[in-house]
C-alpha cells in the first residue's frame, strides 16, 4: 500500500487540441530531444444494435488509477532512454470526436519513441481502473470493455 | 474489523451506491464476497476483480487491509 500521493493523470472533459498544442510548444526549450511521439484516443461512435454511441462517460478508481499511472510511468523510463514523458485521461463525459487519451513521450532518437510508446498506451489499457459508460444517442447506455 | 468496500461503474449499478463500509469478522476475501453476493445477488452475473488497498487480490487472498474495491472491466483510453 502507497500513501505517496501520485501526480493526477485525470483531467475532467475532453482533452483539447489548444491543450495538446501547448504541451508540444513546451518542449521547444528542451533541445536534447530529437523525437516526439503522441498517443491521442478518441472516442468512436461505435454502432451496437442499430444504435449510435454519442459520448462514453468516464470514472475511475481514481487513488489507485493514478498510482498504476505512475508505476507505468516509472518502468517506462526504466526499459526506455526517455527525456520526458506526459499522460493525461479525461474523467466524466467526452463526446465521440473528442480526445479522452493523450500520451506523450520525448527522447533523443526516434527508434525509442516508437516502442515506448506502444508499451505505455498497452499498460494504460490494461492496468488502470477506469471505467466507461457508452451512451446511445437515446440516452440507454453499456459499460465499455477494452479489448 | 470495519472494511470499506468501493463499488465502480456496472458493478455500482448493481449495488446501487459507491461505497459502504461492512463490520466483517471472516478471513478471506472470498467470504467477504459471499456476504456481497448474498445482499447483492445480481453480483453474482458480474465480471469483476477485487483490489485490496489499491493492489489486485486473489480471492483467496486474505483480508488484510480496510478498503476493498470491487473493479468491473477496465476501459481506459
Amino acid at each position: 500500500m502507497t500513501e505517496k500521493k501520485h501526480k493526477n493523470v485525470f483531467q475532467k472533459g475532453a482533452i483539447s487540441s489548444e491543450f495538446i498544442g501547448n504541451s508540444i510548444a513546451k518542449h521547444q526549450t528542451k533541445t536534447s530531444i530529437g523525437a516526439h511521439n503522441i498517443f491521442l484516443g478518441q472516442v468512436r461512435a461505435d454502432v451496437i444494435d442499430d444504435k449510435t454511441v454519442t459520448a462514453i462517460e468516464y470514472t475511475a478508481y481514481e487513488d489507485m488509477a493514478n498510482a498504476k499511472f505512475h508505476e507505468i510511468r516509472e518502468a517506462a523510463f526504466d526499459k526506455f532512454e526517455l527525456t520526458c514523458m506526459h499522460i493525461y485521461h479525461s474523467l466524466g463525459t467526452v463526446k465521440a470526436g473528442e480526445i479522452c487519451l493523450f500520451v506523450f513521450v520525448s527522447s533523443p532518437r526516434r527508434k525509442i519513441v516508437f516502442k515506448a510508446l506502444e508499451y505505455i498506451v498497452e499498460a494504460i489499457k490494461a492496468d488502470v481502473p477506469v471505467f466507461g459508460k457508452e451512451i446511445f444517442e437515446d440516452e440507454s447506455h453499456q459499460w465499455k470493455v477494452n479489448s | 474489523m470495519q472494511i470499506d468496500i468501493k463499488y465502480f461503474g456496472q458493478i455500482a449499478e448493481v449495488t446501487q451506491q459507491k461505497e459502504e463500509s461492512l463490520e466483517f469478522s471472516g478471513t478471506l476475501v472470498s467470504e467477504l464476497l459471499d456476504i456481497l453476493y448474498n445482499k447483492y445477488t445480481l453480483l453474482k452475473d458480474k465480471d469483476f476483480q477485487v483490489a485490496q488497498n489499491q493492489e489486485l487480490v486473489s480471492i483467496e487472498a486474505k483480508v488484510t487491509g480496510t478498503e476493498i474495491a470491487l473493479l468491473p472491466p477496465f476501459a481506459g483510453g
